[in-house]
């Protein structure tokens, strides 16, 4: 008897170590392949990311890039760095402070004809909301045009 | 995390938590500091400034562009508006500057003339030049992020220094001796 | 003045914590028995004081009283009085206050009511409480004071993040922070007992009530913030696995398995030192949580203006507290004598699978939302989102809810699956329905077919532990469960539709066309501008019909706030019994022939607010069980009191007969 409930707690034991360190393991291999890489166009033009891949990507809107299309709710615009383009289409409902010469990160995926598709835009830049990756995005700035 | 029963679980198990917590700090201070490096040296410090021209964004002053800051002498370039309030906690510490000698020019960041001729006239005018960046483009390209940022610009016009946040008085001496130390 | 003297209460309640510790520490050593009798009235004037010092705070707020700093920066006297109010914790410093006043008004409850364990476990926890606010308190006065005050006084204030101007996220932080904070109170049971080696059901029964408090605060704060992220952001999605929900998210997940270990603990004294763990990690879940929003170290949405040196605060201040609890458990647990045994079929063997399963989810998340930092420790930058989140914690979610069809239904210490098996019919032939509907109704992804099924099997199941029993009989703690368990279903449910069976459209739109969503025919009528407190907006004015019936209006708004200056699209919904009309404004489009077109998003999301309506039920379920306890409680007091009465009457009697006896 005694034998038994002590058996059976070393199974309980065991289930519960399995199912936790199953899940630390589970956790590592799906962020391997889960997780949506930040890149700038420089890096997204030298080594594209898969095209079902979720990626970000970060940048500068190009001046006088941005075209609206003619349904009236996607927008074709390039996020530039300075060294590298990217054409970007997005549709929906654009955020304030989405305009040329601001910065941009995009959330989406590169298609196979090297249009990034965005899903969404973060382009806020007041003092109260940095996107982490816009802080030091230094090769950005540089590239923007100055007020001549 | 491990499990009940610490009659079976062997010992070293209930340092496992703590051990996953060491871990844990240690992480995130890698992550503290890091950011830290990044935030407070732009990249721009060392580079001239980029070319710009700025209107005029007061009446009382003229408007601001690169050339202004090739003089020889070391100037200081602060970000500010009127809308911005740590900038009015700043604005004596900046008079007192400008008592000792130092020449401040500045760029408004999206301001509006009437706000800001009210702001100039009642936390006063320590500034030589206003020029006005209404999107925030200068502000960019210079590596500035938030209002208020004060640069210390030599006399060729390179970035030495970027202050984030507003100038505190006991601050007032480690700007003088910047600005001497970019002559 | 007013300022000054909110800082000088707050010195004074840090003083007494302080003396809290050092009482009541001094109290467990032999020879200091004397400290033992100050300990709980300084607590309680200790958590006064904090309060006070809110609510001078907030005055300041509504007076908008621009010398202090921190009403400059974050109020402005246009602002409506509601969010003038809300301002106050709509920041950092205000934040932290409410923080410390939380912590110090629980404690004081606990010092005031709390009489079931013996007293050196009683001292042992408030000490505990004493040394954790005491960090807090410091934090605030060396590195967020929040009554500095600003020369010269700004003519006017900077104004609130629009964003956060917004009845319901005016009173969401406090909801959460009393269930963060109030998990600080099981934290410190947890301490007292692995100091005094007291764990057992005594030490679970005196926790619970507290845990299951602070897990209803957060219940609903969770469900509160998620329909404001969801209406608000004007995105459609109701949770994003942003950092700030995460961290809402991974101290809820721990106080759902406190709670149910607790239940063992309190009924069958098994899960000793695993409790404890629980009521250590259930707190700190809520520091990690607030210092990885806090610090900056993680950016979000929903984050207030960030300062790095803050964080190496917080981050030490977290060192020393889990830290130290968690070294102290390392020595002490060992210690902690084995429980009684169960078998794996049994009420415990539930229990223990669904706290594996919580433990693996909030696994799931923290290694998640910490993964961006370890990258970017290596050179890249990622970030995770819900591609990771739910299939992974879905893996562990699902197996916990079918273990929930009957886990309730089983026997304490021994069961036999067969006699549960029978009554599991009904369920499993729910589930099969609702499966078969769902397939039928072209749902083909696993997990939206999954939630469909288990959904409206859990309702039915949750019910069953009633089956036999007078329904108004039944205990108030078994109605609190089976509720709760329901909700988790409904919210299932709600959740598995929105992925299911969401339809969305995205067009350009002339004032007078007429666009299809659904079931839905919506006109867009006009489109005004509109003028607000401290707001101008374009509204966009919709008539819409559900299926060919009565038209309703719908006005969703493009606002421009003008301090401090920013833009955000306002939402418009209309719900119904069977879901939920969404619908946007965005930016108006003119095309070359000079035509204006306004860009509207509209989404049909049947069944969607069950989301919302299961998380409330939940709570409410939590509610019952929490009365319940409180009501047992207060009758063994009164039990006791009145035999305490009666003993003192006999005593009486016995003395005037005794006297009589002299007189005669």
């Amino acid at each position: 008897m005694a034998v038994r409930a002590k058996h059976q707690r070393l199974v309980l034991l065991g289930i519960a170590l399995v199912a936790l360190i199953g899940a630390g393991l589970l956790a590592t291999w799906a962020l391997r392949s889960q997780a949506s890489y930040f890149y700038v166009p420089a890096d997204m033009a030298a080594n594209p990311p898969e095209s079902d891949r979720a990626v970000r990507l970060g940048g500068m809107v190009e001046r006088g890039s941005m075209k609206n299309a003619p349904d009236g709710v996607t927008v074709n615009f390039i996020v530039s760095d300075g060294k590298a383009r990217i054409p970007v289409r997005f549709a929906g409902i654009r955020p304030a402070l989405f305009v040329e010469g601001s910065g941009v990160v995009a959330e989406g995926k590169l298609g196979r004809d090297g249009i990034f598709v965005a899903d969404n835009l973060l382009a806020k830049h007041d003092e109260k909301y940095v996107p982490r990756e816009m802080k030091d995005m230094q090769q950005a700035r540089k590239a923007i045009e100055n007020t001549k | 995390m491990s499990k009940d029963n610490p009659a079976k679980a062997p010992r070293w198990a209930l340092w496992l938590p703590l051990a996953l917590f060491a871990g844990f700090v240690a992480l995130v201070v890698v992550g503290l500091v890091k950011p830290k490096n990044t935030d407070i040296a732009s990249q721009m410090v060392g580079k001239p400034l980029p070319a710009f021209t700025l209107r005029a964004a007061a009446d009382e002053r003229p408007g601001l562009a690169t050339a202004d800051f090739q003089t020889g002498k070391p100037q200081l370039l602060n970000i500010f508006a009127s809308w911005c309030i740590p900038c009015r906690a700043e604005a004596p510490v900046l008079e007192e500057l400008r008592r000792q000698g130092v020449t401040i020019n500045a760029i408004a960041i999206r301001d509006h003339k009437a706000d800001l001729a009210a702001f100039l006239g009642q936390y006063g005018n320590p500034y030589a030049r206003i020029g006005a960046d209404d999107v925030s483009a200068v502000q960019l390209a210079i590596g500035s992020s938030g209002v208020p940022e004060t640069f210390v610009i030599d006399g060729k016009g390179v970035i030495r220094y970027q202050h984030i946040g507003d100038i505190r008085p006991e601050q007032i001496p480690d700007i003088l001796r910047l600005l001497k130390e970019a002559q | 003045m007013l300022p000054e003297i909110g800082l000088g209460l707050l010195w004074l309640a840090a003083a007494l914590a302080g003396l809290q510790l050092l009482a009541g520490g001094l109290s467990l050593s032999a020879n200091g028995g004397g400290m033992a009798g100050i300990v709980r009235p300084v607590a309680i004037v200790q958590g006064i004081l904090a309060a006070a010092a809110l609510g001078i705070l907030i005055w300041l707020f509504v007076q908008t009283d621009l010398s202090v700093k921190l009403v400059a920066e974050n109020s402005h006297s246009a602002k409506p009085l509601m969010y003038k109010i809300a301002g106050t914790w709509g920041n950092h410093e205000g934040s932290m206050l409410l923080w410390v006043t939380v912590m110090g008004l629980g404690g004081a409850f606990v010092a005031a009511v709390e009489r079931r364990l013996p007293e050196p476990t009683m001292m042992a926890t408030l000490a505990g409480q004493a040394f954790v606010s005491l960090g807090f308190y410091a934090f605030l006065l060396f590195a967020s004071n929040p009554f500095a005050r600003l020369y010269p006084a700004p003519e006017d204030g900077n104004g609130l993040n629009p964003l956060l101007q917004d009845p319901g996220l005016a009173f969401h932080p406090p909801t959460l922070y009393l269930g963060y904070v109030g998990l600080s109170i099981a934290f410190s049971f947890a301490i007292g007992a692995l100091i005094t080696r007291q764990v057992g059901p005594d030490f679970a029964r005196a926790m619970r009530p507290w845990v299951l408090g602070a897990w209803i605060f957060l219940t609903v704060g969770i469900t509160a913030g998620s329909y404001w992220a969801y209406y608000v952001l004007g995105w459609g999605g109701w949770w994003f696995w942003d950092p700030v929900e995460n961290a809402s998210l991974m101290p809820w997940l721990a106080a759902t398995a406190l709670l149910h270990s607790c239940s063992v603990l309190a009924a069958r004294n098994a899960l000793r030192a695993w409790t404890v763990m629980l009521g250590v990690v259930a707190f700190s879940m809520s520091m990690v949580g607030t210092f990885l929003v806090r610090s900056g170290i993680l950016t979000s949405v929903h984050a207030f203006a960030v300062d790095p040196r803050r964080g190496g605060f917080i981050l030490a201040l977290l060192a020393i507290y889990i830290g130290g609890a968690l070294l102290l458990f390392a020595l002490r647990a060992a210690t902690v004598t084995e429980g009684e045994r169960f078998a794996i079929i049994s009420r415990e063997g539930a229990l223990v699978f669904n706290n594996v399963m919580l433990s693996s989810i909030l696994g799931i998340t923290l290694i998640g939302t910490l993964y961006p930092l370890f990258t970017e420790a290596m050179g890249t930058k990622v970030s995770v989102g819900p591609p990771y989140f739910t299939p992974v914690s879905a893996m562990f979610a699902v197996p916990m809810f079918v273990v929930l069809l009957f886990g309730p239904m089983l026997r304490w210490r021994r069961d036999k699956f067969s006699r549960v098996s029978g009554v599991l019919a009904l369920p499993l032939v729910v589930a099969l329905i609702a499966g078969g509907w769902a397939f039928g109704a072209g749902v083909r992804h696993v997990l939206p077919l999954l939630g469909l099924a288990l959904g409206p099997a859990l309702v039915v199941a949750s019910v069953l532990p009633l089956r036999g029993r007078s329904v108004l009989r039944a205990p108030l703690s078994l109605w609190g469960m089976v509720i709760a368990h329901a909700g988790i279903g409904v919210a299932l449910f709600g959740m598995a539709s929105d992925s299911a069976f969401t339809v969305e459209k995205l067009v350009a739109a002339k004032v007078g066309e007429v666009q299809q969503v659904g079931p839905w025919s919506i006109r867009l009528a006009e489109v005004a501008p509109i003028a607000g407190p401290n707001w101008t907006a374009m509204e966009g004015v919709l008539k819409a019909r559900y299926d060919g019936g009565a038209e309703v209006t719908l006005r969703p708004q493009s606002r421009t706030f003008w301090a401090p200056l920013q833009t955000n699209a306002v939402s418009a919904l209309k719900g119904r019994w069977n879901g939920q009309l969404y619908t946007v404004l965005g930016d108006e489009t003119v095309s070359d022939k000079g035509e204006s077109r306004w860009q509207l998003r509209l989404w049909w999301k049947p069944y969607v607010p069950l989301i919302w309506i299961g998380g409330l039920l939940v709570a409410l379920g939590g509610g019952l069980a929490l009365l319940s306890r409180v009501a047992q409680d207060l009758k063994r007091r009164l039990a006791r009191a009145k035999g305490g009465h009666r003993r003192d009457e006999v005593a009486a009697l016995v003395k005037t007969d005794a006297a009589k006896g002299d007189a005669a």
